[in-house]
């Protein structure tokens, strides 16, 4: 099979682009620790109340400037509906669904979660910014799915420990 | 005056059909626009997730599908001779079976017993009948498709030792993925979906469904973009001119696209639990593969009008740029549709990108990618196709006056899906979510900010698709003027299907391009590496699920 010169030229070019941005996406997942949303941790999606850590809703101080925030989200709300976060702290998200799918994503930062019922979501951000967050769900749950949405406000000093 | 065949009757019962589901699906568009420009609300019995379900299920799924197998059947008649009795009998099958599975979904959309959108993820559940339309859908196009690969098979008996017609081979490839992808979607629909809603099971596994979804989900997408590539490569060099850059490239880049576009359903599940991190990764570098075959299609096209061009006495290096036959719609159509898959395809990469997925998944920024891909890059080439394929199934002409009429036409829809996929990607950057009503979130400033921008700014929503909803309706009226007032044409002047010959006829493919057991067989090995283990893990260990109607 014949194939023209500037074709194999332009062929090696992107093949070998498409090698750098694999090899960068490596780099950033290994190297760097830049890992998205996930886990492997299962639940019964009809025993959220009372399995823990989900009975208890909340922000909880697990060490040194760090947090685990363990949000419930349902048709079409997330329990807490607010969290207060001090500025620079680590925070360990985990969330679930008690009911259909959800997300929990928060613009302008890198948190991006799929809620999938039986599964719990887990992803590590720092709030290097004081304001008020949004965090909204953007994975269609219902006729209430667009009034979806929870606060965080991140502080300069956190209130509670 | 040309007589209509057999098999033109078939075609066109296809591409009519096809363009009953674009006028309804475009219309939704229109009202989707506006109320997230926040113009209009939309009375209570039409909710806004009913309207988006119709649009979606219309436009990706119906339009594409009746209008791609209209394209094939006009197709393979043209450069493989006329069809058996039983071939055809099976085409119609095909037709009224998805014609049926179409209309008991429609009924139990509009019905509100289905506001699950077109993605209908459990486990929101819709009434059985939904999915059991769906199911035979599918199953009649999977009719009509084997009754394409068998007039390809008797061509081939008939032939021994000739290379079959490049659009035959193109046909086969594209037909081959829509069946292998469809497995994904049927099994979850035939094992999952239908026993749970009709409370034969109580639970039902939602990320093995999401997972068998999304197997089909991608492949999907080049269903609908390899028959917009047949076009650019077999018969647009006709149009301009010139003559196919390389036959055996040609082939080539479609097997790429079969092997390379199932075992990648992952990269839309990037962001959820319950897949192990490493096959994320493993399947996003599968989808990355993607880009090969796609650059070898961007090479030849230009290759082919820069070729052609020159014969045309073209000098300098860019001068053939001004040789190109830009008020010919047939050409303008898919031209504009190449151009805007430059950025499309580039976006694309930026998806599937494991970090980069991250910032906007399942937000604007992916339905602005969609709808350049296909809905600018696919969908025009389907225009470009329709204003000489319509014509030519029932006898008609396209006059310079129509030819007209479509330039107009695709410039008023490229520059509809120019304003609104631009806004729409900047508005995904800033966090707007997608598959969302009109939303201030409580006058949130992040949400205040999607109204701001001189880029972004939800308002442009509105326009463009208010641009983009007259070239429909303009584009309707076009297909029924074609099919039904057009002047008759005569046997001098009727409408051709193009059909270009490659530029070294010579140089014969090489003959393993031609078995599809071999192709087929490596396709099934990177399923079975790419699924094998984790939907496996997800059987043995992702906890059930009840039935829920949050609508």
């Amino acid at each position: 099979m014949h194939i023209h010169r500037y074709e194999k030229y332009w062929l090696v070019f992107g093949f070998l682009s498409i090698v750098t941005f694999i090899a960068f996406m490596f780099v950033m997942t290994f190297s760097t620790g830049h890992h998205t949303a996930g886990g492997m941790e299962v639940i019964d999606p009809e025993k959220v109340a009372e399995t823990p850590p989900f009975d208890k809703p909340g922000l909880k101080k697990v060490g040194e400037n760090t947090y685990e925030a363990v949000v419930v989200a349902m048709a079409f709300g997330y329990n807490p509906a607010k969290l207060e976060i001090p500025k620079g702290a680590k925070v360990h998200f985990k969330v679930t669904s008690q009911d259909v799918i959800h997300s929990f994503s928060i613009p302008g930062t890198n948190v991006n979660m799929q809620i999938v019922p039986g599964h719990i979501s887990e992803r590590e951000h720092t709030f290097d910014k004081p304001g008020e967050y949004l965090v909204l769900c953007n994975e269609y749950c219902g006729t209430g799915h667009h009034m979806m949405t929870m606060e965080i406000e991140v502080v300069e000093h956190a209130n509670h420990q | 005056m040309p007589t209509i065949n057999k098999d033109n009757k078939l075609a066109f019962a296809f591409v009519a059909t096809a363009f009953a589901f674009f006028f309804i699906g475009t219309i939704c568009g229109l009202l989707q626009g506006l109320v997230r420009g926040g113009l209009i609300e939309l009375p209570y019995w039409l909710n806004y997730y009913k309207v988006l379900t119709t649009h979606g299920i219309s436009l990706a799924l119906l339009f594409t599908t009746y209008f791609i197998y209209g394209f094939f059947y006009a197709g393979i008649r043209r450069t493989m001779g006329e069809l058996s009795a039983k071939v055809r009998t099976a085409g119609w099958t095909g037709f009224w079976m998805m014609l049926i599975g179409t209309l008991m979904a429609v009924v139990m959309v509009s019905s509100d017993q289905a506001t699950v959108l077109y993605t209908f993820y459990a486990p929101l559940k819709a009434s059985p009948f939904f999915y059991i339309g769906l199911a035979l859908f599918v199953v009649g196009s999977w009719v009509s498709g084997i009754s394409m690969i068998a007039h390809y098979a008797q061509w081939k008996k008939r032939h021994p030792n000739q290379t079959t017609p490049l659009f035959g081979f193109m046909t086969v490839a594209t037909i081959l993925l829509w069946i292998i992808a469809c497995l994904g979607v049927a099994a979850t629909v035939l094992l999952q979906l239908i026993p749970w809603s009709f409370g034969l099971t109580d639970k039902i596994n939602i990320l093995l469904s999401r997972t068998l979804f999304w197997y089909f989900g991608h492949p999907l997408v080049y269903f609908w973009l390899l028959p917009a590539y047949m076009y650019w490569y077999v018969s647009v060099p006709k149009v301009v001119g010139g003559k196919i850059f390389s036959d055996s490239l040609a082939r080539l880049a479609f097997v790429m696209f079969l092997l390379f576009s199932i075992p990648v359903g992952f990269h839309h599940q990037l962001m959820e639990p319950g897949i192990h991190e490493s096959w994320k990764l493993i399947q996003v570098v599968l989808t990355l593969m993607v880009v090969i075959p796609s650059l070898l299609t961007a090479f030849s096209m230009f290759a082919t009008f820069e070729s052609a061009g020159r014969n045309k006495g073209a000098k300098g290096l860019l001068g053939w740029w001004t040789k190109l036959p830009y008020g010919d719609v047939r050409f303008l159509a898919p031209f504009l549709g190449m151009l805007f898959f430059v950025p499309a395809g580039i976006g694309g990469i930026i998806n599937t990108s494991y970090q980069l997925n991250e910032v906007v998944h399942n937000t604007l920024w992916v339905v602005g990618h969609f709808h350049i891909t296909v809905g600018a890059a696919v969908v025009m080439s389907f225009f470009g196709i329709a204003y000489w394929l319509v014509p030519y199934l029932t006898g008609r002409r396209l006059t310079k006056a129509l030819n007209r009429l479509g330039v107009f036409q695709i410039v008023l829809w490229a520059v509809g899906m120019f304003i609104m996929s631009t806004a729409m990607h900047v508005l995904g950057l800033y966090g707007a979510p997608r598959r969302t009503a009109f939303s201030m979130y409580n006058d949130h400033a992040v949400a205040l900010d999607w109204f701001r921008g001189i880029v972004a700014n939800q308002l442009y929503l509105p326009i463009g698709a208010f641009f983009l909803f007259l070239s429909s309706m303009l584009m309707v009226y076009l297909f029924v003027y074609l099919a039904c007032l057009a002047p008759k044409a005569t046997s001098q002047n009727a409408e051709e299907f193009p059909v270009s010959e490659a530029e070294n006829k010579e140089e014969r493919p090489p003959a393993v391009l031609d078995n599809w057991k071999v192709w087929i067989s490596v396709c099934a090995v990177l399923i079975l590496l790419a699924y094998t283990v984790p939907v496996l893990d997800m059987i043995q260990h992702a906890p059930g699920s009840p039935g829920y109607r949050t609508w």
